[in-house]
């Protein structure tokens, strides 16, 4: 086939001024694109306004298409479930009945717990959900791990706020929008969690790995003290996070790195919680915080 | 019987829309961006960035069908919906339909395998730019390895949706 005749414009001076017309607008508007991308840098969420629209007009399709396949995404596990199911129930009853004693434990621990906390008179924990909502969406086609929340500032979701499931953390919020927000995913490249390791509390950091991994690097001087199975949690650190919400699990190390997967998994979990910041959380005026010495706090200020 | 394909027969002094003529093209590349807002929580880059895909079995197909600007508005579009960064697209899209432009003026000869080699070489373009792009504006350091599996099948799928860009405009410019 030979080249189509149409992209010359011949002697024709009036198609010969259009076709370069069409290159000035395209090379000046590349570099128009060049310069968000470049204003992207500095101000990673500087054009949230242009993305409102897109979610905002996506965000019911997204959910109602949710309400339809909820459930596919575990089908393979489903299926895996009936090999081997007879052995499989077996080992699982007995598991059942040698946690159901430690089960036991822990409840006493959570009272005591509790009660100590009475004592101290510390924020309650409990406060710190904001909502429960699901995940519609997901950047399937890009670099970058974000996921759509159907959730947005009017429900009060606010950027930075952590996200996490029963099973574990997911993320933290990125952008907000009137009825959506932007998760950015645990395993992302740009996700900087402080952790420690569950039983012994060694201090590390997990940085996203962009492929369903993430990295773990502890804080500690010395060799790599972390080993497959170890369990990580949030430290608290840096007051995002609050203390104690199941990260991820190792599964292997290599020299300085060791490599783990994420608890939670976000294509599996059904609902989302996304928590408010653990240090607003604890600064605020609880319901337990005394009132009198607040007053008086606020008088002493106040001229 | 009769042959399916006679529906398709312009019928004496009608001709299709400007709207279907025009608009056609255009909605298929927004479609093909759109379907990030399907309910996949995804742990990688898995989804084949379609509008691209979209975009060049159109510029392939159809040379005279779109100018090169079209890359900004549809580009704009397509960062939107995807999570790169804003203008990430607009510009990849563009510099890669300007390259197509220019290596048109210098292939005289060109079939089916050679538009497929400039739509691979696009595809390239366009996913470890979008790659860099999101690496600089707060990515960390996401790997080139990421993003190799999802070349090579948004390569492989450029025939498929060539054929189906085929099928729609033959519905397109017949009234």
């Amino acid at each position: 086939m030979a080249r189509p005749p149409s992209r010359r414009p011949g002697i024709n001076r009036r198609a010969q001024y259009s076709l370069f017309a069409s290159y000035v607008v395209a090379v000046a508007g590349a570099a128009i694109g060049l310069l968000l991308v470049v204003v992207a840098m500095f101000d990673p969420t500087g054009f949230a306004a242009l993305r409102i629209a897109a979610s905002e007009i996506s965000r019911p399709m997204s959910v109602t298409m949710k309400s339809m396949v909820s459930g596919v995404g575990s089908v393979d596990e489903v299926l895996a479930a009936y090999w081997r199911a007879g052995s499989q129930n077996v080992s699982l009853r007995r598991q059942v009945e040698a946690d159901r004693n430690r089960i036991i434990e822990a409840k006493a621990v959570a009272q005591e717990n509790l009660r100590l906390k009475k004592l101290l008179k510390l924020v309650d924990e409990d406060s710190s959900d904001l909502l429960t909502a699901r995940l519609i969406a997901s950047s399937a086609s890009s670099a970058r791990r974000f996921a759509r929340l159907n959730a947005g500032r009017w429900q009060g979701v606010r950027p930075g706020m952590p996200v996490r499931a029963p099973e574990g953390l997911i993320g933290r919020i990125h952008i907000t929008s009137p009825n959506s927000a932007d998760v950015l995913l645990l395993t992302d490249t740009s996700n900087i969690v402080p952790v420690r390791r569950a039983n012994d509390n060694i201090p590390a950091i997990s940085t996203g790995l962009g492929d369903g991994s993430v990295e773990i690097r502890a804080l500690t001087a010395g060799r790599n003290p972390f080993k497959p199975g170890d369990l990580l949690v949030t430290s608290g650190i840096g007051g995002v996070y609050q203390p104690n919400i199941p990260v991820a699990v190792v599964v292997r190390a290599q020299g300085e790195i060791a490599y783990g997967v994420p608890l939670a998994n976000p294509a599996r979990v059904d609902a989302v919680v996304v928590e408010r910041i653990f240090e607003e959380a604890v600064t605020r005026p609880g319901p337990v915080a005394p009132v009198g010495e607040e007053a008086q706090a606020g008088n002493a200020v106040a001229p | 019987m009769i042959d399916p394909h006679l529906h398709h027969v312009p019928r004496l002094g009608r001709y299709p829309s400007r709207f279907r003529l025009a608009g056609t093209p255009v909605a298929t590349v927004m479609l093909g961006s759109f379907l990030t807002a399907l309910p996949v929580i995804a742990q990688t880059a898995i989804l084949p960035p379609f509008g691209l895909l979209i975009l060049l079995s159109w510029r392939l197909l159809r040379p005279e069908l779109w100018r090169a600007w079209i890359g900004l508005p549809l580009g704009l579009f397509d960062d939107m919906m995807s999570g790169q960064p804003i203008g990430s697209a607009m510009f990849l899209w563009t510099v890669a339909l300007i390259g197509i432009d220019w290596i048109e003026h210098r292939m005289v000869w060109r079939s089916y395998r050679q538009d497929w080699l400039i739509a691979a070489l696009a595809i390239i373009f366009c996913i470890s730019g979008g790659l860099f792009f999101a690496r600089i504006t707060g990515g960390g350091s996401v790997r080139f390895i990421l993003v190799t599996p999802q070349i090579v099948w948004t390569i492989l799928l450029f025939p498929f949706v060539v054929r189906q860009c085929a099928r729609i405009d033959r519905w397109r410019v017949m009234a």
